[in-house]
């Protein structure tokens, strides 16, 4: 039996293997054990007396309540306005359905950071809303203040996850399954509490807890907004201002850890309860989706356009930002410039041409990465694959701060060979950061695109006298590479918005990437309105990506997927 | 034809990947600064085009996180100067060994007087040199009150009124140096019981309490906010810009120095010297009344030059505070951490608390207008006011070196954890005590 198993081990296979698995040790879990041992540590012993201690103070435990709050308030606000997005949108046919399912993932394509900013101005104390307020009114409502503000800002972001979600599966209810219901005389509400709503679950808690996710590691929302009594900035204010021996911080970024692991556990276990929702369907049939007009068209529309309206008025506020050149205290900008965008194109040019650099290479190594994990996963002989695919996913669970702790942890006493500077001090880590982050991604849809290729094509290769590395090259790489492109894609976008760990780990000023500048401008009086045109860069690099992938995917499932 | 597309794909890759390996470092400075980029752009560039060849390197850090990360890249510094406003962080600085001592040629100090007011420029031991002065103010956004039918303040004194009840807004001094000094400045000048009740009673005012101390100039620049307690180049450099904003000094303000200093054993000692010379330079100092950066030169014959309006702070007729930055570099750590526990962290619980204070305090007018007795009602808001405006340390304390240990060193998180928890509760009883106490008042007439 042992014989067998080693003789199915392949040598080359397992040097690569071993490569990746040090490299993956190295820059995702060992700077993540590092902060688990500081936390659980005391002078070296193992102990609980820091998490004791945490939740003794009252700072730190309503910094978790708060956090925790923030998350189930984004979800259910993110569930009220994508459930019925999602139902009217799949079950529904009217004009403009496809305009709504697109405007529905543009809140996504924003920093959430900016989006913060742009709601200051609309929503804000002194926002265009207020103002209008004070002027009809003579009142004004708090919106944006403390955590209120927090949550607007994150369910207004990230509803999108629960939208799309839930959307997905929804289409992917096996119609006959309604059908036979309704034979059987169950109708509207209880066709869809019965019915409709359990087979669309898996999707939806995913969705769910995506959300949840993200909303434990965003950093940069509450920064902008000043709200400082949540995990994540209160992990960010130990570690900058008390310094990396402060121990509070690092329990911080293990219950961070901790609250997404548990989510991502729970979307994972919900996920693969799906696939038995959509075993029955083999393509039978659409989604059943009523006409509908009259009271209810108008209904379904004003809900729709209401609740995207809203959600993409920061995406306004930022364009006209953009444009102002003094905007105080009035409902519009008195007068305006384009001079914002001469600064951030011409003068200071580097933090657009850094975000390409970075993300460009992140991308190109995680599509490296991923396609050889990819790879070895699916058709690997080597032993202990398993280790590599946790490890590999594991950034999904790793907010930035943590691993921007993390780094700074590990990288930052030791100089490396040559440069006689440490990592830390080198751009180059911003690179890796990013690539350790956005690894899953890409890694996923190089497994997918990987498993739609069918092996007979590579055992022709082979029979025909290529070798391992040549079939590689000349068979799988080529047909994953839609999968491939889109998760780069991915990875680009999403890093080139990345706020957390890029304000922890970023070495000095002209290596700023441009969420670093939006940040840096934002903390000057002419700095507003470059600020915001970084912004809308920002916006238009990710809609554009977004946009790509999209096309890839669509015309993937042609060429790409095919098989 | 699309695998040649591929190829060039992975070689511009490829060559972005080398050729960011290659980016080797040539002859830098590298500053670390709290300062806008608007400023260290300017000097960039000036110092740029005076030594060619030499890379100003900038590190943009708060002026708590600067001091943190020169800490700790002691054992091997990657920085060659500190540059920030906050006197008392060069002091921290100082005392911790880690700037280098350097001598300034007669040329430059010949120019520069000892001392603005009381406080001298430079430090006498020569670790730090200031380069620009600032006092501390507030600024308004002129609409803003106008809305909402706001006299602008002129003393701090006026702060604690009920009328700008949610109008202030102010920057932690554990994130913005320049808040740490002025928070230091009310403190010295009003004594440690009575700054405290004052701050604390500004701090139930406060709209906000933000995390980087630009969110206070921005807030009022945009109108979020009417009112901010800045540095004055935040105020002169809005009003430059075209914001309709203004700004003032109060009487008991510190007028100081903002400072450089030369980080020991830094990597490109020369440059840093350079540097500072060249910061301290009639050349370098004119640069300051550019509009976008409104700061005072340290040169009191170049003011001659300076803009219609500019202020002078050597002419000024301002307090006689004696600002004592020894005082204030002992207790550094502590206050930053005690404003944090009892105002920043708190400022939901001390906003509701003086609401509820001035709202019975509103009540016991009206009622005493109508001839009621008050007596009672009023002695619980006195006693509400009295819990609200209590700092949870005692001065002797808070000034005793050995009590400051905790906030010093790295080994002792334990006691400091246990004093923030201590104050921490200490805060959230004191004010919803008062604020229970208040309602009571209320409920009484």
């Amino acid at each position: 039996m042992l014989r067998n198993k080693l003789k199915e081990i392949d040598l080359s296979q397992s040097l690569i293997f071993l490569i990746l698995l040090a490299l993956l040790f190295t820059f995702i879990l060992y700077p993540l054990i590092r902060v688990l041992y500081v936390a659980f540590t005391e002078a070296d012993s193992l102990s609980l007396s820091h998490f004791i201690n945490f939740f003794e103070r009252a700072l730190f435990k309503e910094s978790f309540l708060n956090s925790l709050s923030a998350g189930l308030m984004a979800v259910i606000f993110g569930s009220l306005i994508s459930l019925p997005l999602a139902f009217f949108t799949i079950k529904y046919d009217f004009k403009g359905r496809t305009l709504i399912q697109t405007l529905g993932i543009l809140p996504l394509v924003m920093p959430p950071f900016v989006g913060a900013v742009a709601l200051q101005l609309i929503l804000g104390r002194s926002g265009v809303f207020n103002l209008l307020l004070l002027k009809w009114f003579g009142t004004s409502v708090p919106f944006m203040e403390g955590l209120r503000g927090v949550i607007i800002v994150q369910t207004l972001h990230y509803f999108p996850f629960i939208f799309l979600n839930a959307s997905a599966s929804l289409a992917n209810v096996d119609p006959s399954l309604e059908e036979m219901a309704q034979n059987m005389g169950s109708h509207g509400l209880r066709l869809f509490r019965r019915v409709t709503l359990p087979l669309m679950m898996p999707g939806y808690v995913a969705g769910i807890l995506l959300v949840f996710i993200r909303v434990i590691d965003d950093l940069g929302t509450p920064l902008m907004l000043n709200y400082t009594k949540m995990l994540a900035p209160q992990a960010y204010l130990r570690v900058t201002t008390i310094g990396v021996e402060d121990k509070a911080g690092y329990v911080i970024c293990v219950i961070m850890v901790v609250l997404s692991l548990l989510s991502l556990w729970g979307a994972m276990k919900f996920l693969s309860l799906s696939e038995y929702a959509m075993v029955q369907r083999g393509g039978a049939g659409t989604p059943i989706s009523k006409k509908i007009g009259g009271w209810r068209l108008v209904f379904v529309l004003v809900f729709c356009f209401f609740v995207l309206g809203v959600s993409l008025l920061p995406h306004l506020g930022i364009f006209v930002l953009s444009f102002a050149k003094v905007w105080s205290f009035s409902i519009l900008p008195k007068s305006y410039t384009l001079n914002h965008y001469v600064e951030i194109f011409f003068r200071t040019p580097h933090f657009v041409k850094n975000t390409l650099l970075y993300c460009l290479l992140a991308a190109g190594i995680d599509v490296l990465l991923g396609s050889v994990i990819a790879f070895l996963l699916i058709r690997g002989k080597v032993f202990g694959k398993g280790l590599l695919d946790a490890i590999a996913t594991m950034p999904l669970a790793i907010p930035g701060v943590v691993l921007a702790t993390g780094y700074l942890r590990v990288f930052h006493g030791t100089n490396l060979p040559f440069f006689h500077q440490p990592l830390t001090s080198l751009w180059i880590i911003l690179v890796i950061a990013y690539s350790a982050r956005r690894l899953p991604y890409t890694l996923r849809s190089c497994y997918a695109s990987i498993q739609q290729i069918h092996i007979s094509l590579e055992e022709a290769a082979l029979n025909l006298g290529a070798n391992r590395r040549k079939t590689f090259f000349r068979i799988t790489f080529p047909l994953m590479t839609g999968g491939l492109i889109a998760g780069g894609l991915l990875a680009f976008i999403t890093s080139s918005v990345e706020l957390a760990s890029t304000i922890m780990l970023v070495p000095r000023m002209e290596y700023g990437p441009l969420s670093y500048g939006i940040y840096i401008y934002m903390q000057s009086a002419v700095g507003r309105g470059p600020g915001a045109a970084l912004g809308v860069v920002a916006i238009l690099l990710v809609a554009t990506g977004t946009y790509l992938v999209n096309r890839v995917f669509a015309g993937g499932s042609g060429t790409a997927f095919k098989l | 034809m699309k695998r040649f597309f591929y190829y060039v794909i992975c070689f511009v890759w490829m060559f972005l990947l080398v050729a960011s390996m290659a980016g080797a470092a040539t002859k830098e400075v590298v500053i670390v600064t709290s300062f806008p980029k608007e400023l260290f752009e300017t000097y960039k560039k000036a110092f740029e085009a005076r030594y060619p060849g030499v890379t100003v390197v900038v590190k943009q850090k708060q002026t708590t996180e600067g001091v943190t990360y020169i800490r700790e890249t002691a054992s091997k510094p990657e920085a060659d100067i500190m540059w920030a406003s906050a006197v008392d962080a060069f002091q921290v600085l100082k005392a911790e060994k880690l700037l280098a001592h350097y001598s300034l040629s007669k040329e430059i100090s010949s120019k520069i007087p000892a001392r603005v007011g009381t406080y001298p420029i430079h430090d006498p031991d020569g670790f730090f040199f200031g380069f620009a002065l600032s006092g501390y103010g507030m600024m308004w956004n002129k609409p803003y009150l106008q809305a909402h039918k706001l006299k602008p303040p002129a003393e701090w004194t006026d702060l604690i009124d009920p009328s700008y009840y949610g109008h202030l807004a102010i920057s932690a001094p554990s994130r913005s140096g320049t808040t740490h000094l002025t928070v230091e400045a009310i403190l010295q000048a009003y004594g440690w019981e009575k700054g405290w009740a004052l701050l604390l009673n500004m701090g139930g005012n406060m709209a906000v309490v933000t995390e980087r101390s630009f969110g206070v100039p921005e807030g009022v620049n945009n109108g979020q906010y009417g009112i901010g307690i800045v540095i004055d180049f935040f105020g002169l450099s809005a009003i430059s810009s075209g914001f309709p904003v203004d700004f003032a000094y109060p009487s008991m303000t510190p007028i100081v120095p903002a400072n450089v200093g030369i980080v020991k054993g830094g990597p490109n000692s020369e440059n840093a010297k350079r540097f500072v010379n060249y910061l301290l330079s009639e050349e370098g100092q004119v640069l300051l009344f550019k509009p976008d950066i409104g700061r005072l030169p340290v040169i009191p014959e170049l003011y001659a030059r300076a803009p219609s309006g500019y202020p002078n702070p050597f002419k000024m007729k301002l307090g006689v505070l004696d600002f004592n930055s020894e005082l204030s570099s002992v207790r550094y750590g502590l206050l930053n951490s005690l404003f944090d526990q009892i105002v920043t962290f708190r400022l939901g619980e001390l906003k509701e608390a003086w609401g509820a204070i001035y709202k019975a305090e509103k009540a016991i007018e009206e009622a005493k207008k109508k001839k009621k007795d008050v007596t009672k009602a009023a002695a619980l808001i006195a006693e509400a006011r009295s819990l609200a405006t209590r700092v949870p340390v005692p001065e002797s304390k808070a000034n005793n070196k050995d009590f400051n240990k905790a906030f010093k060193g790295k080994e002792k998180t334990e006691a400091r954890a246990k004093l923030e928890t201590e104050w921490d509760a200490a805060a959230k009883a004191n004010y919803s005590k008062a604020k229970e106490l208040a309602l009571k008042a209320m409920e009484m007439i």
